[in-house]
């Protein structure tokens, strides 16, 4: 393993800031560079689209061509063009904004409402723990993303539904990792000794316990953006999503379906689009729990 | 026993859980579902008949009561849309989705168990760096996006199969591949972890210097201990297929379970809403309960 890694410095890169970890005892195979700079470079431009995709578009994705419909990728229409001739590669652009919205501000519900809920039935007592965590299985049993249609339907279709829906559904999963974190941390010996030397209940939470849970919670919002954007597109793509004259990539997808006899690239560009983000996002969450987590994976390594 | 019938009042206890708290959400969030029967232009009087004749203008409490009490007895209500029996309704489409998931959790436990233990017998090297990028893009992808791919390849530019409908064995390939090899990129990575994690065990470093072959010990000794946790999965991959299922349906323009709910859902139809999410927590929540039992059998330490 450390033949990839040695193979592969780059004097700089994206990941060049992150202080190295000692690679001889991360024997997982670590990722080698240019595979965390890459999806870095496919974040940070979605982003730079998200926020500023006036700059970047070569056209208005309110523009609609009646001569130009369904065109294929040409020199004119870089991705081609989509039913009503519009762009296909400014909606793309126009697109990104909705898809990363959607996946931080559902992350940002679910992971604090999860993570307070954890909290409190990790710290709580036997009983507030059993009663929360019988709550968090109800909720699981139902498919995330069929609770997501039923939440998504019954307060009809905007972008912040569909935010509510999506971090609303994944508030469980981010509440069991935290709840499992707290309750490692909790009967370890400084927890321990920072009780008998009289800390408040409160503070012991705060101090220790707390900062023991975010390296864990870190990579689960990371993966949880990329999960976030998933079931965010699949509504958008099932017809929950918001339709306005800026499209998000499940809908255009959705849209395109009708015409893949004709139109390759109307359906397949915006899952592209989708997927690349995605694969990015969880590439970035992957590197992270190998960094945060040297521990653990060298105690599996060395088969105590 | 006694374990037995706890898990068995457990799971009851779930279910429960789950259809009171869609009850809840259904009733609670806005949208008047007397108004969305009677459709656009009907009379306030036409609304207030429908109103009273579905019972919804009732008390929430009231309704809750009359809906579990027709529960107990077997009765899911009748669709609001349709006026059909919801259990009636429920058992023509509970088969399209079944064979759909079943055959589909068969592909992604075949494939999965497959790649991820190919993946960890061989380590560090470039096959396992292959399929571990093979699976991150699977796990990435959304899954209508992996359908409209292979509807574009087998069905549009091959021919193969058809890429719509259901009724025949032809029909069900593309949509069962594309729920199944979506699963299967979750399971694989597990499965790899799991496969390392036994084969650094101190036993096998004593098997293979009894000189045993490399073959037995990784059939007859290393799987048998690596897939015990991996079945623990199959509950996972249950909510997972389910999910699937309602976009795959909605994509190949399946009957099913899934299609029903998307159909409900926008007319507001309650009680076949209710019943689609009963289905689906009871599936999922027996599956669950079949692995934990299964786990019981196989696993001679869980005796609890």
């Amino acid at each position: 393993m450390n033949a990839i890694t040695g193979r592969t410095t780059q004097p700089h890169d994206a990941a060049a800031s992150v202080p190295e970890w000692p690679t001889s005892r991360l024997r997982v195979p670590k990722l080698p560079r240019p595979v965390i700079a890459a999806p870095v470079l496919v974040i940070a431009l979605m982003l730079l689209c998200a926020i500023v995709p006036g700059w970047l578009a070569p056209f208005d994705p309110t523009d609609m061509d009646g001569d130009a419909v369904l065109q294929a990728p040409s020199a004119a229409h870089l991705l081609g063009t989509d039913n009503f001739g519009r762009d296909l590669f400014t909606l793309l652009i126009y697109g990104a904004r909705e898809s990363l919205l959607l996946g931080a501000c559902a992350v940002v519900l679910g992971g604090v409402a999860g993570g307070l809920i954890g909290l409190v039935a990790g710290t709580g007592g036997r009983a507030v723990d059993m009663v929360l965590m019988r709550l968090m299985d109800i909720w699981m049993s139902v498919p995330d993303i069929l609770l997501a249609i039923v939440i998504a339907a019954s307060l009809g279709a905007s972008t912040t539904n569909t935010i509510l829906a999506v971090g609303v559904v994944t508030i469980p999963r981010y509440a069991r990792v935290m709840r499992a974190q707290v309750i490692a941390t909790r009967s370890r010996s400084f927890v321990e000794a920072s009780r008998q030397v009289g800390s408040s209940p409160v503070s012991v939470v705060l101090r220790h316990i707390l900062p023991h849970t975010l390296s864990p919670m870190l990579v689960m919002v990371t993966l949880g953006v990329a999960n976030a954007i998933l079931i965010g597109a699949s509504l958008s793509f099932i017809g929950l999503g918001v339709v306005d004259d800026r499209p998000d990539w499940g809908f255009l997808l959705s849209q395109g379906r009708s015409y893949l006899g004709v139109a390759w690239w109307f359906a397949t560009l915006p899952g592209l689009a989708i997927t690349a983000l995605v694969v990015s996002i969880n590439m970035l969450g992957d590197a992270l729990r190998n960094r945060l987590d040297p521990r653990l994976r060298g105690a599996r390594q060395s088969g105590t | 026993m006694a374990y037995l019938l706890r898990r068995i009042a457990g799971a009851a206890l779930v279910v429960f859980g789950a259809t009171s708290m869609v009850f809840l959400i259904l009733y609670w969030l806005p949208g008047d579902p007397a108004t969305l029967v009677a459709g656009e232009g009907a009379t306030a009087e036409t609304i207030a008949r429908i109103r009273a004749h579905l019972g919804t203008g009732r008390p929430l409490w009231d309704q809750y009561m009359s809906y579990l009490d027709n529960l107990a007895h077997g009765d899911l209500g009748t669709s609001f849309a349709t006026g059909e029996p919801v259990l009636h309704r429920l058992w023509a489409q509970a088969m399209p989705t079944l064979d759909l998931t079943l055959l589909a959790c068969v592909v992604a436990i075949v494939v999965g168990v497959v790649m991820g233990v190919v993946s960890a017998v061989h380590r560090g090297r470039w096959l396992d760096h292959a399929i571990q990028a093979a699976l991150l893009l699977f796990t990435s992808m959304p899954s209508f996006w992996l359908g409209i791919l292979l509807i574009m390849v087998f069905a549009v530019t091959l021919r193969w199969l058809p890429a719509i409908g259901n009724g025949s064995l032809a029909q069900l390939v593309l949509p069962v591949a594309c729920l199944g090899l979506i699963a299967a990129g979750k399971l694989a990575r597990m499965v790899r972890n799991s496969v390392i994690e036994v084969l650094d065990e101190p036993f096998v470093t004593t098997l293979r210097a009894k000189g045993l072959t490399e073959r037995s010990v990784l059939f007859r000794h290393v799987l048998r201990n690596a897939l015990i946790p991996v079945v623990t999965l199959l509950g996972i991959l249950a909510g997972e297929l389910l999910s699937g299922a309602v976009v795959t349906e909605t994509l190949f323009a399946r009957q099913g379970v899934g299609r029903i709910l998307v159909e409900a859902v926008g007319v507001k139809d309650i009680p076949v809403v209710q019943g689609v999410i009963l289905f689906a927590a009871v599936f999922y929540v027996l599956i669950n309960l079949l692995v934990d039992l299964s786990y019981v059998v196989i696993d001679r330490r869980v005796r609890v």
